[in-house]
């Protein structure tokens, strides 16, 4: 079991209300899950939490065994929902794509980035295009596992398709495990072989729901 | 009607008319104002003082072909006194602001940087200081230390810093807590090189345009105080003496003893405002660029 959270509670501040309680999840090798739930549900936070850009309330999460890496590459990488806040606004693309590994032509190719947009800076590229290079960025040889929060909501269909098609067959190569949170079921359906309803998972939801 | 509004022939200014781009622009007004302010440092500090000696055959002479400026109550060229007090000021603005900005860059790192009581307190000698009217501790603060070109600095250096302060601990508090640079952290690079390739180069811009900004605010400050008659002594070229004295003079037609030294204040303060504000475009990803 590569990556498991075990009883992850989860709250923003000690006054606020609980956004997960008692989460646990397991994700096999290769495995590609899908992590659906209404908006305001913790998609979202439950995906920064599995990949270290938060920490729990209490219980943990374990990758291999062992909790997740403080320092160093971290093997689980996450793709953020809003491509515009996950570059550097001052620094011109190619530095943004090189700023963990150098990825190849090939890659740059299969994901349609163009040569002349290395050059460019963020405000010079449309969220779609941005999302291409936040994904090149992570698809480094560390990467062994791939959280992506909504990512190909701010492409076009043909890109969209592309760009799964990619991961697909990265992920297949590599045996690179996937979490897609995502809210298209049809998408889940294509992408993933399991689907995991967070509200079903999620003790803070059903308490609240029952009160 | 509204063909009409349509037909309107569009304003073009002179900007678009030579095809300028906003960098370009932008540069050409920045070297405009810096030889300015140039010229009138470089003249006014390698100026002797017998340029603006005292004789008495000359009093009171309005504006001609050897006075530019007209003379003083003294038979003093005004233009040399001018120059000589702008150049005194740009270096006590220059000093004090740059003393200030110290200040501010410190407590605004190490406020967003360590937080909790240190942010605390931080914040709240801002609201101290800001609360008060600048003028009134300024006064304050040279008294205390004896006027003078000493007093007039730590005057101006120690109420500036509170604006910076805030600019520079919101600036840092986003840019640490921003996705890219979390993402950053995720990917391996340490505090250290997170600092140096992410949050640096993100608060120097900031820093700078905050420290070009303070000069205007220093150098009018320090002529206000001087005035007043709580900066620099009366006897030196300064400025706000200049401006005091021209006062007793003005209500009997002496209309350029105030005038001259006024608009090259004037200039000066606009000038550097126009740099301070087109570096904030020029180094700004968004408008920079265009």
């Amino acid at each position: 079991m590569p990556l498991e959270a075990k009883n992850i509670t989860f709250q923003y501040s000690r006054k606020d209300r609980l956004i997960l309680k008692d989460v646990s999840l397991s994700v096999a090798d290769g495995e590609r899950v899908a992590l659906v739930g209404p908006s305001g549900y913790g998609k979202s936070t439950l995906a920064k939490i599995l990949s270290g850009y938060l920490r729990p309330t209490s219980g943990e999460v374990l990758w291999n065994g062992a909790p997740l890496p403080k320092k160093g590459y971290c093997p689980v990488q996450m793709i953020y929902q809003h491509p515009e806040l996950s570059v550097n606004p001052r620094w011109r693309m190619e530095k943004t794509l090189n700023e963990s590994w150098h990825p190849g032509p090939e890659l740059l190719g299969d994901l349609g980035i163009e040569h002349e947009w290395l050059t460019r800076f963020p405000i010079e590229l449309s969220g779609g295009e941005l999302q291409r290079f936040c994904v090149a960025r992570v698809l480094g040889p560390e990467t062994k596992f791939l959280i992506c929060d909504e990512i190909s909501t701010m492409l076009d269909v043909i890109t969209q398709a592309q760009l799964w098609e990619l991961l697909l067959k990265i992920s297949e190569e590599r045996g690179l495990g996937m979490l897609v949170v995502t809210h298209n079921e049809a998408l889940a359906k294509r992408v993933c072989t399991r689907i995991i309803n967070l509200p079903e998972q999620n003790a803070a939801v059903k308490k609240e729901n029952n009160s | 009607m509204p063909e009409l509004a349509l037909k309107k022939p569009k304003r073009r200014s002179a900007v678009q008319i030579l095809h300028l781009n906003t960098r370009t622009r932008i540069l050409i007004s920045i070297i405009i104002a810096a030889l300015y302010i140039g010229i009138v440092f470089i003249w006014g500090v390698s100026m002797g003082p017998s340029n603006y000696a005292i004789d008495y055959g000359a009093k009171l002479q309005a504006p001609s072909a050897s006075h530019i400026f007209g003379t003083d109550y003294m038979g003093r060229d005004m233009l040399a006194r001018s120059v000589k007090g702008m150049s005194t000021s740009l270096v006590i603005g220059l000093v004090a602001a740059v003393i200030s900005s110290i200040i501010g860059l410190l407590l605004g790192i190490a406020s967003a940087v360590i937080g909790g009581k240190f942010d605390k307190v931080v914040l709240w000698l801002v609201d101290l200081c800001m609360g008060l009217p600048h003028l009134v501790l300024l006064i304050l603060i040279s008294v205390m230390l004896g006027k003078g070109m000493k007093g007039v600095m730590i005057g101006v250096a120690l109420t500036h810093w509170p604006e910076l302060t805030r600019i520079i601990r919101a600036e840092v508090m986003q840019v640490r807590s921003s996705q890219y640079v979390q993402a950053a952290y995720r990917m391996g690079e340490s505090r250290f090189t997170v600092a140096r390739r992410h949050i640096i180069p993100h608060v120097i811009p900031v820093y700078l345009v905050g420290l070009l900004l303070l000069f205007p605010h220093a150098i009018m400050h320090e002529a206000s105080i001087t005035f007043l008659g709580f900066g620099l002594p009366p006897d030196s070229p300064a400025i706000g003496v200049i401006l005091s004295e021209s006062m007793r003079y003005i209500a009997s037609g002496k209309w350029w003893l105030a005038l001259f030294p006024g608009i090259l204040l004037l200039l000066t303060v606009i000038f550097f405002q126009i740099i301070g504000d087109d570096l904030k475009e020029l180094l700004n990803p968004t408008t920079g660029n265009l």
